[in-house]
């Protein structure tokens, strides 16, 4: 199916930050999973130290064609921000033609938070719609799905089966509504 | 014969460990501390489980003598830290120099003096290249930017401790320990295939005399011939196993030199530079203890009018590539600190600098 397939770029640099506990670093980790499968070069790069023990967390995922330099992202082409600090601290650094994915649950005044001209802004309530859905916790995939969605930074058959490598094999249980998260995700 | 590995996605500390068992190490003594703990707790996880001993010390003087003795015993031993712990590691390895003690010592970066912070740094490169104990003595320092070479340079660091009879240290830093990439696992080494070790204190079996492990001389002489003997091996290191990347040097004529995270920023600095048509290159040092002055001499032969050492401190290695240039090519610095990491953006002015005042003096 046409929508289904990838339409990559030759570089994805994508800043995923949130609270610690809202599931950034796993969003970031199929996203590099990703990358992985697709023979990719690919970098995933997460704050460290006591901010991820309730503080903020965010993680730098590179997937690109060439060999990757820093790790750091400083002009992102993609945001997941899924709180009101996280959408200030990096909505301006996002480069004309970035998408930025954000949930409006926990960034209530998101639309005073300017960004680029050129970058394609996306406000999801991802937190109340997991909620609503019975997938407390999955607000992070949801936006996943979302991100995919506008950015096709993989076919959806990888993206697919890096979701399922991400999930322990001791939670396989937990497979079945990160499914539905993404889907959700991509059906906004 | 090794089947083909597959590639998988890992954190480099994680990797680190992985990579020193399949090297054959069975003996990890360690003592937690951010940024290198997944090291240790992977190694707690998988190291019982292939017949080897994990064990967390007391403290990382216990670790690193403990390291000591396995090595005394022959087998392959590691202990890793980061910064502060290293520091506190530093007799130990003293001692394993001064015992002919071969061993893997990992410094995951953060940034000092003292407690410091726990981002990533390269301001141990001193301690690491030129003393990290007391005594007249040099280890192997491998240094790597990459994943992959998280695994690579610690497989080849226990092959260079047992060749050179030596303690080798891997600098690594805090981005490298904790950011993942995809990695291909080198295969994992039969322990009965690695170098005899026929010094080790394994027991005479009322075979062979006692074999002594220690650093004790007291008759001059004999300490002189000792250290002699040592550094007669510090040249065959010297000569043979320098290691370095380089990365459009042939026609640079301002070459980057930097190594570890510093080098990946740079990396991208000297592409940027090259899309405005600047002659840049970069001189990524992989060993930095033999420091790869055949390579600075190799880029200066090519025509190399400015080096430009890139670092996590307040200027370090820059001394060694001052050395290595011998007055040939003027040498300056650019370094951040504190777990603050230079932009791409930054490097590239200073080589934008560096480009005009070379286009002037060309006037």
């Amino acid at each position: 199916m046409a929508d289904e397939t990838s339409i990559k770029t030759r570089e994805m640099l994508c800043v995923l930050a949130g609270f610690g506990g809202q599931g950034v670093l796993f969003a970031g980790k199929v996203m590099a999973n990703a990358g992985l499968i697709d023979g990719r070069n690919v970098s995933w790069m997460p704050s460290y130290g006591p901010e991820m023990r309730g503080g903020t967390a965010n993680c730098n995922v590179s997937l690109s064609d060439d060999a990757i330099g820093t790790p750091f992202i400083t002009k992102p082409t993609a945001l997941i921000a899924m709180n009101q600090p996280s959408l200030e601290k990096f909505a301006e650094a996002v480069v004309p033609g970035g998408v930025i994915v954000v949930d409006t649950t926990l960034a209530m005044n998101a639309s005073e938070v300017h960004s680029s001209e050129g970058v394609a802004r996306f406000e999801i309530p991802a937190t109340q719609m997991a909620e609503d859905n019975g997938l407390k916790g999955l607000a992070n995939v949801i936006c996943l799905g979302k991100l995919w969605k506008e950015t096709r930074f993989c076919d959806r058959g990888v993206l697919d089966a890096a979701l399922e490598k991400c999930v322990p094999a001791k939670h396989r249980n937990l497979l079945e509504p990160n499914r539905r998260a993404l889907q959700i995700g991509i059906d906004l | 014969m090794a089947q083909t590995e597959e590639r998988v996605l890992m954190k480099g500390n994680e990797v680190l460990a992985e990579a020193a068992m399949r090297a054959g190490c069975r003996y990890f003594f360690g003592y937690p501390i951010t940024p290198q703990t997944e090291l240790a707790a992977y190694m707690a996880r998988k190291l019982p489980t292939i017949g080897g001993t994990f064990l967390q010390a007391e403290s990382e003087i216990a670790a690193i003598n403990m390291v000591y003795g396995a090595a005394s015993a022959g087998a392959r031993a590691m202990t890793s830290s980061s910064s502060p712990g290293v520091s506190l590691k530093g007799e130990g390895v003293s001692y394993m120099a001064g015992a002919d003690l071969p061993g893997v010592i990992i410094n995951v970066e953060r940034g000092g003096p003292g407690l410091g912070g726990i981002q990533p740094s390269q301001s141990d490169y001193f301690q690491a290249t030129r003393a990290l104990g007391h005594g007249d003595f040099f280890m192997p320092v491998l240094a790597p930017s990459t994943v992959q070479e998280m695994a690579d340079l610690v497989y080849l660091a226990f092959d260079l401790a047992d060749t050179y009879r030596t303690p080798a240290m891997i600098l690594a830093d805090g981005m490298i320990g904790q950011m993942m990439e995809p990695v291909t696992l080198p295969p994992a080494r039969d322990l009965s295939e690695l170098p005899a070790k026929p010094w080790a204190t394994t027991g005479t079996h009322m075979e062979r005399e006692h074999n002594v492990v220690n650093s004790l001389y007291l008759t001059p002489q004999k300490l002189e011939d000792t250290n002699r003997e040592r550094f007669a091996r510090y040249d065959t290191i010297i000569a043979t196993e320098q290691r370095q990347e380089l990365m459009m040097c042939d026609d640079a004529e301002i070459v980057l030199v930097a190594f570890g995270a510093a080098s990946r920023i740079a990396r991208t600095a000297v592409r940027a530079a090259r899309d405005e048509g600047i002659k840049a290159g970069l001189l990524r040092p992989i060993t930095l203890w033999p420091f790869p002055t055949k390579a600075v001499d190799q880029v200066v032969a090519n025509g190399c009018k400015a080096f430009l050492s890139v670092e996590l401190n307040m200027g370090q290695m820059v001394q060694d590539v001052r050395l290595a240039s011998d007055g040939r090519v003027p040498v300056s610095f650019y370094g951040r600190t504190g777990g603050v990491l230079p932009t791409p953006e930054e490097v590239l002015e200073q080589i934008e600098g560096l480009s005009s005042k070379l286009g002037k003096d060309g006037e």
